[in-house]
């Protein structure tokens, strides 16, 4: 198992680590201040926290229809909640594109703009918050709602101050899966987003550009940084989450 | 605030859990609704609290009809079993939800919560989490909350259920305490007629979406309605058509012409009280209570011969 | 009146971001009738993209699955140093980006690689050849069968498998007869996840594969080989293809899904 583990994963992590330091100090910061390369985690950064804040509101929505309504065809709806998990990316960014691109049929054409990469990101990332969110709303305890209620508190201030709280911990699981998904997404978004350098490129298309010129020390550098990136925003997400469930431990 | 309902049906799918139901409730007085699961008896409860909307019927508070109001506008604190406490906030801010949510100003909430944490004996525990309480400390909070915004009406469902033996009995006593220093109208639901009959200054009996009767401990007690209410509140035996309490079972070793013979089967000593286990002539069980002076002055030992008399028994018409 | 407001908010997210574009590639697919679209996913390199991408999965999911139970197994049966790093390792490839995985793969078996002087040594190809192809699919669909079974497993509990050795069973039956049906579910759904993710990895085959046409395409890098060459009608066909899977995959996952999560 050890072994199975350290091929697969150990390994071709460290290569990596190590290629990025290749060049030495002054390659490595070359490499991570290109300017094409700022412009690409900029934007793969503010797209993906956009996208997370735009799941946390409407996955919880999601999730509350789910849980707490009762509508026809609502088996189905959570069914395909998935499909974001089960559908390669590739096909996501092309059906986007077909419906959100230059013959698609409500006429919106957000091809080769911020918008589709915003959008992209949003499919790709649907379920995230939903589906951790939902097994904590099923389980909430309805009493203290009822409680809340016969201390007269009508169902907005219930809501902000009893089953928000209760649900907090939930949604920032949620945002911390979205964000290193998007973080790192590619498939969906190299179709849709016409990958223009300074505009439309995200962090992943250019590290394939990096590699596809020959350039891997590039590549792993800027590999590098993304993760650290993304290793620092979960830490604080997961910092920021056993702050709400501070009261479940004492 | 007096409370009545009238005629109050209530159904969950197929299965009426109120079938025509009406009490009336005076105000200031602690009454119990009493009976097995499945009874109506929290429905009752969450009926007039305004968790539950009744499908016919209604809820009256002091003369005005609530039944269409939001449980949020009808004055009434509730405790729950399991306590619903919002385990995300300190105790403090568990008892100053209420007030918060009325907007009282800061320096009165502060002040009036802590009034009700020493009321309710908590006040060291004020800035923890429920989950750092034991059961009964997060009951009396539940008690404080409720009371925080000085509600007409208390109504408390199955409060001491989800606690140990002891800590029930010491928090039931402590109930009728404060209900005596704040003469709040409070009707309590709960299945332990133990617990009805020892705090309660009116008992609600009810089985199976009805009312069987309604009254003091004693009318309950000593003029049962009919055989399940008499079954319900204490131990009862049945005597050909009539029932009849252990206790007022008479043994005899001397037949004297009113009496039936029968043997006892085992004795049992129970402190002061001795349990006499009998199987009459004609095979039927019965079982007799005495005292233990009693016991040895008649020398009730199994085997022995001795001869029955109720002195006081009940028969129901039934209809 | 909320009510309906959460309704329209939640359903038309839905429906705007999942269930229009997905329904309108169907209709987009067989636009032109059933016969171009069934020409285009059997031309030779369709139908060698198709049989590339079958065959990776098929070594793939094996591998990940039987990885899968005895790591899982490991993890919560048993004490040893380095847990939390092998709970760490595991659970990487779902916060690591394709592109990135496919260039550390690509770092280490490519002709400048760590393992490329050996390897062109002794003649073996792996980067733009199926052997990379086949690791880092390996590596993108590792976890889902030990996150599926580690939480039954706790769950579950060690009394029946110390019932059964007491009643005599060797390890081996015990696993086969008592550990293996109580956690079949749990592998059945990691199996569908693991299998989803094989059959639809893009990123990191990209970056390995070369994308030689008819040779190291995949059905994913098939349908983006296309799109770029203008032949819509081929990459809506494949698409069609792979969404095809994907909705079997999801009719898979509501029948097996952890008992706590049906609604």
């Amino acid at each position: 198992m050890t072994a199975y583990l350290s091929l697969i994963v150990l390994l071709p992590l460290a290569a990596l680590v190590w290629q990025a330091g290749k060049t030495g100090r002054t390659g490595f910061w070359d490499a991570v201040t290109d300017p094409q390369a700022v412009a690409a985690l900029k934007l793969t950064l503010v797209v993906s926290i956009g996208v997370c804040l735009i799941n946390a509101l409407f996955g919880t929505i999601v999730a509350w229809i789910l849980v707490r309504d009762r509508f026809w065809g609502q088996s189905v709806v959570n069914a395909i909640i998935d499909l974001p998990f089960a559908l390669p990316t590739i096909v996501a960014g092309l059906t986007l594109l077909t419906l959100y691109g230059p013959r698609g049929p409500v006429g919106i054409d957000i091809a080769f703009s911020r918008a589709a990469v915003l959008v992209a990101l949003l499919f790709v990332t649907l379920p995230f918050v939903i589906r951790t969110v939902q097994p904590v709303l099923l389980e909430l305890d309805r009493e203290m709602e009822e409680a809340a209620a016969s201390l007269g508190a009508g169902p907005l201030k219930t809501f902000r101050y009893v089953v928000f709280p209760n649900l907090l911990p939930a949604i920032l699981s949620g945002v911390a899966l979205a964000f290193a998904r998007a973080v790192g997404e590619f498939g969906s978004i190299v179709l849709i987003s016409g990958n223009l350098p300074f505009k439309t490129e995200v962090a992943s298309v250019f590290i394939f550009g990096r590699i596809e010129s020959g350039d891997p020390a590039g590549a792993a550098a800027v590999s590098v940084v993304i993760l650290a990136i993304s290793f620092a925003m979960l830490l604080g997400i997961g910092a920021l989450r056993r702050w709400t469930t501070r009261h479940d431990r004492v | 605030m007096a409370i009545v309902a009238r005629s109050v049906t209530k159904r969950f799918g197929s299965f009426t859990a109120l079938d025509d139901v009406s009490i009336e409730v005076p105000a200031g007085s602690l009454t119990a609704l009493l009976g097995p699961s499945g009874s109506g008896k929290s429905t009752l409860l969450r009926v007039i609290a305004g968790l539950e909307r009744p499908e016919s019927g209604t809820v009256e508070l002091d003369g005005v009809d609530v039944t269409k109001r939001a449980p949020q506008k009808r004055g009434v604190g509730f405790v729950f079993q399991h306590y619903a406490a919002f385990k995300h906030m300190t105790v403090r801010d568990n008892v100053a939800f209420g007030l918060r949510v009325r907007r009282r100003p800061r320096a009165e909430i502060r002040q009036r919560v802590d009034e009700l944490l020493e009321l309710v004996q908590i006040a060291g525990w004020a800035d923890n989490y429920p989950a750092q309480l034991s059961g009964g400390q997060r009951q009396r909070m539940g008690l404080a909350r409720a009371l925080a915004v000085e509600p007409a009406v208390l109504l408390l469902d199955e409060p001491f259920g989800a606690l140990d033996a002891r800590v029930r009995k010491d928090l039931r006593a402590w109930l009728r305490r404060l209900h005596d220093e704040m003469h709040v109208t409070t009707i309590f639901v709960t299945h332990d007629q133990e617990e009805a009959m020892e705090i309660a200054d009116q008992i609600v009996l009810m089985n199976r979406g009805r009312i069987e009767q309604v009254g003091g401990p004693r009318d309950l007690y000593e003029e049962p309605a009919n055989e399940f209410v008499m079954s319900f509140v204490g131990p009862v035996n049945r005597f050909g058509e009539s029932f009849v309490r252990p206790h007022d079972l008479e043994l005899r070793i001397e037949p004297n012409g009113e009496t039936t013979a029968g043997t006892i089967e085992r004795v049992v000593h129970l402190g002061f009280e001795v349990r006499v286990e009998l199987v009459l002539e004609d095979g039927r069980d019965l079982w007799a209570q005495v005292t233990r002076d009693e016991a040895e002055e008649l020398e009730l030992a199994p085997g022995g011969k001795v001869f029955v008399r109720p002195r006081r028994s009940r028969i129901f018409q039934t209809t | 009146m909320s009510r309906w407001v959460l309704r329209i908010l939640g359903l038309s997210y839905v429906a705007a971001l999942l269930a229009a574009p997905v329904g309108l590639v169907v209709w987009r697919t067989f636009e032109h009738g059933l016969g171009p679209a069934w020409d285009a996913v059997t031309t030779p390199a369709a139908k060698h993209a198709l049989y590339l991408t079958l065959l990776i999965a098929a070594i793939a999911v094996p591998a990940n699955t039987i990885f899968g139970i005895v790591c899982a197994l490991a993890i919560v049966r048993y004490r040893f140093r380095g847990k939390g790093l092998v709970n760490a390792l595991v659970d990487l490839p779902l916060a690591l980006s394709p592109v990135v995985v496919g260039l550390a793969y690509f770092l280490l078996y490519s002709r400048n690689g760590w393992f490329g002087g050996w390897l062109t040594e002794h003649g073996i190809q792996v980067v733009f050849a199926l052997p990379a192809m086949v690791l880092v699919t390996v590596f993108v669909s590792l976890p889902f069968v030990v996150r599926e079974v580690v939480p039954v497993l706790r769950e579950i509990g060690t009394e029946q498998e110390q019932a059964s050795s007491t009643l005599g069973a060797s390890p081996f039956q015990t696993f086969r007869k008592v550990t293996l049906p109580a956690i079949r579910w749990a592998v059945a759904y990691g199996v569908v996840l693991t299998t989803a993710r094989a059959l639809g990895e893009f990123g990191a085959v990209s970056v390995v594969s070369g994308h030689i046409v008819g040779k190291t395409d995949t059905l994913t890098l098939h349908v983006e080989e296309s799109y770029q060459a203008f032949d819509y009608t081929a990459a809506y066909a494949s698409s069609f293809v792979l969404a095809l899977i994907a909705v079997a995959t999801l009719v898979l996952m509501s029948l097996f899904k952890p008992k706590e999560e049906i609604r």
